[in-house]
């Protein structure tokens, strides 16, 4: 069963590439972009049938691995 | 004094590492991630680099390798741990250390000379040493020290930071901030001071001719309180 997380930056956490992509964006006439904040992506293929221990083994993984909960909020979706 | 300097597959400053142990007496070894034992030491040594790639975050995939265990239970029998740039980053996300190495503020590669201030003197590496300000080498993309306010707070109340970017006088502002640093931090300690990371790297700095000194005094001051 494939198990989609997403780990973005806790909010306040400043992020310096997002910042970066908003200003290009700015500067390529897409004016009206406030903000951005850039984020990671994983798909994780678990040998699982049943989505709610999937996603429980998941959602331990982003504890331990995917995300750092100093600066870092997860998402499985 | 007996060191170990553990090696990553993307480590590059541990043989520097080995020169400047060796170079003031330390009796080193160099010691392979995939190993699970640790030679007997006195002193361990994460060293700088890029281990494994700097892939997911900088520090996070060596941080549980197979040698890991063993850092941390020899940590955690007070045996004394330094990690150094990319060693720093790896203590953090083993938890040995609080807070975490983020991306320089200004996006920018840093590799210059800093000066940074030694803010604590009440433990094995920094006791006794004669200078308050030493000039080090830093080279690094994610070297901007965050922790939450709560951990910022615990770690001034038990004297945890170690060094903070500053100039050549010791003035701390944001001028001598490098890489966005919460409060200048460039290096910290675990609650017992036996474990260090800090971003600048001492072993750059062991020869009067090619960089300069500070680096030495840095390594013979923990030699010196290890007598």
């Amino acid at each position: 069963m494939k198990i989609k997380v997403i780990v973005t930056l806790k909010n306040g956490v400043l992020d310096p590439q997002g910042k970066a992509i908003q200003q290009t964006l700015n500067g390529m006439n897409f004016g009206n972009v406030e903000d951005v904040r850039q984020g990671k992506y994983f798909e994780i293929v678990v040998k699982e049938k049943d989505e709610k221990k999937a996603k429980s083994l998941v959602d331990d993984m982003c504890k331990k691995l995917l995300a750092n909960l100093v600066i870092e909020d997860y998402k499985i979706v | 004094m007996r060191s170990s300097v553990i090696i990553f597959p993307g480590s590059n400053c541990d043989r520097d590492m080995d020169v400047a142990l060796k170079k003031f007496g330390f009796k080193n070894q160099m010691v392979w991630h995939n190993e699970q034992a640790i030679p007997k030491s006195d002193l361990i040594v994460l060293p700088g680099g890029f281990s494994y790639g700097d892939y997911l975050r900088c520090g996070s995939i060596a941080s549980k390798s197979k040698i890991i265990k063993s850092v941390i239970d020899f940590a955690n029998s007070g045996g004394l741990v330094l990690g150094i740039c990319n060693g720093f980053q790896i203590l953090t996300e083993t938890g040995l250390l609080k807070g975490i190495l983020q991306q320089n503020k200004f996006l920018n590669f840093i590799c210059s000379n800093v000066f940074v201030k030694v803010k604590d003197k009440q433990n094995k590496y920094f006791k006794d040493l004669k200078k308050d300000v030493l000039e080090l080498h830093i080279a690094h993309n994610e070297g901007n020290y965050f922790c939450s306010n709560d951990e910022l707070k615990s770690l001034e109340d038990n004297n945890q930071i170690a060094v903070t970017y500053c100039g050549e006088d010791g003035t701390e502002n944001e001028k001598t901030n490098p890489n966005g640093a919460i409060k200048n931090i460039a290096g910290i300690f675990n609650k017992n001071k036996n474990v260090l990371g800090m971003m600048p790297h001492p072993e750059r700095m062991i020869d009067k001719y090619l960089s300069g000194e500070d680096g030495s005094l840095f390594f013979k001051n923990i030699l010196d309180n290890f007598k």
